[in-house]
């Protein structure tokens, strides 16, 4: 049996984004756009957890002021954001739904203008908080997650 | 710059000012007749809408202004494969204000995003027709003589109904409404529509399928058409259209001073021997609609008449 103890050392300045549900990491990767970023980035799949059984963990070495981590707040706000500074956490970020969403889900309304105006970003706005409702900027199609 | 997506978009103050407006309107059309002078309203119709078109472009003649535009995609740019956005850029180079229709969700909404004049959503797919909702408040609030304490029957396709869902959510914000929903078990208001507005906001309701039964309560009753292209299967449309004939016979058990409005077209719906009745009054919501568009350019141009 293989075991589950691979390792990444410790980052200077940046994030440490835990409890990943299991798979979703190279999602929030893309989303993130960290491809876009010379910086070192390390994606732990699997890890052991006690909390999850399993989960995702990213790290990434980074200035803490270029990376917008809104739509973490939209992907799972479950995940835990650890700010490093100096090799060590110095705060950790409660994430919240954020109001918009640039380019993350596709409106599937086919009478909506965004399925034949190109260039057009597709926008999603949180209209109800408490259940969590995001529509369609522009036809108001209702987001479902499931 | 202000536009209009949304019947949301004003206030019910802002309502209040717009239908005096068009109350003074329809007084003094004299005071008017010159107000827009100089002014072009350009009416981007990607889909075929007579009546909506020459509402908005009697609107602006009567002002004083003049017309220019399209009445359907074939005979725009669009057919060449022109964006929303490129059209609206070109078009406020030539016009002061304009009306856009488009099959399209949202696309007056893209308009209005690179617009430098006004936009007015002249209805959009399935999901917005504002200028309607302003002509049926402002029909209701002249002929019934208020907005609130009204007990409302809404009849036909209310699943499809964009001009239903509209005034739902524009009546819902005065006092002591009440609606009747009448429509056969497969064109019920939609879910969201019932639990989003009228449940949040304590609306009372209720649901019926026979319009006979609706009819002695109400203050008015808002007929609606079967819409054939809101259909995917033909059937489905054939065995609906005829579901409710509003006629003299039903007329009868209606109280005497209930309203009868229609956002028009009327196919079958409505018998043509209920015109004549006093109660009937979809022909002058159709005049209304004409004041409140009049009313809509002064106060999106920022026209003031004394």
């Amino acid at each position: 049996m293989v075991e589950n103890r691979l390792n990444i050392g410790k980052i200077s300045e940046g994030f440490v984004l835990d409890h990943i549900q299991a798979g979703k990491s190279m999602e929030i990767y893309k989303h993130l756009r960290l491809d876009k970023l010379d910086c070192c980035v390390a994606i732990i799949k699997n890890a052991r957890s006690n909390k999850m059984g399993k989960k995702d963990i990213i790290k990434i070495e980074c200035p803490i002021d270029i990376i917008d981590l809104d739509i973490l707040g939209f992907i799972d706000h479950n995940i835990t954001v650890n700010i490093i500074e100096n090799e060590t956490i110095v705060d950790k970020r409660q994430l919240k739904l954020p109001k918009e969403i640039k380019n993350v889900i596709k409106c599937k309304n086919p009478r909506c203008i965004t399925s034949i105006e190109q260039e057009l970003d597709h926008i999603f706005v949180l209209t109800d908080e408490e259940n969590e409702v995001y529509r369609c900027k522009y036809c108001e199609e209702k987001y479902n997650r499931h | 710059m202000r536009h209009l997506m949304n019947p949301l978009d004003f206030s019910v103050e802002e309502l209040d000012q717009l239908m005096d407006l068009a109350g003074d309107i329809e007084a003094h059309p004299e005071k008017y007749a010159h107000a827009c002078e100089g002014k072009k309203l350009a009416t981007l119709f990607y889909e075929p809408s007579t009546r909506t078109r020459l509402s908005h472009e009697a609107a602006m003649l009567n002002l004083g202004g003049s017309i220019m535009g399209f009445s359907s995609a074939a005979s725009s740019s669009a057919a060449k494969g022109e964006s929303v956005s490129d059209t609206i850029r070109m078009i406020s180079c030539y016009a002061d204000i304009c009306a856009m229709r488009h099959p399209k969700e949202g696309a007056p909404m893209v308009a209005s995003q690179h617009s430098t004049i006004p936009v007015i959503n002249a209805g959009d797919g399935g999901h917005q027709h504002p200028t309607q909702t302003l002509t049926d408040l402002l029909t209701i609030r002249s002929l019934k003589g208020r907005l609130n304490h009204l007990k409302i029957g809404l009849c036909g396709d209310l699943k499809f109904g964009r001009t239903v869902h509209s005034l739902i959510n524009a009546l819902v914000r005065y006092e002591d409404i009440e609606f009747v929903l009448i429509s056969p078990e497969e064109l019920r208001l939609p879910g969201y529509v019932r639990k989003d507005v009228l449940d949040k906001k304590h609306i009372p309701y209720t649901e019926v399928v026979r319009l006979e039964e609706a009819l002695p309560t109400l203050d008015l009753l808002y007929m609606t058409r079967v819409q054939k292209e809101r259909f995917f299967n033909e059937e489905d449309y054939v065995r609906m259209k005829d579901f409710y004939i509003l006629d003299k016979a039903k007329m009868a058990l209606a109280p005497k001073d209930m309203l009868v409005l229609h956002p028009l077209p009327r196919v079958n719906e409505i018998s043509v021997e209920v015109d004549d009745d006093p109660r009937a009054v979809y022909f002058k919501q159709v005049q209304y609609g004409v004041y409140i568009r009049m009313a809509l350019i002064l106060t999106l141009l920022d026209i003031h008449v004394d």
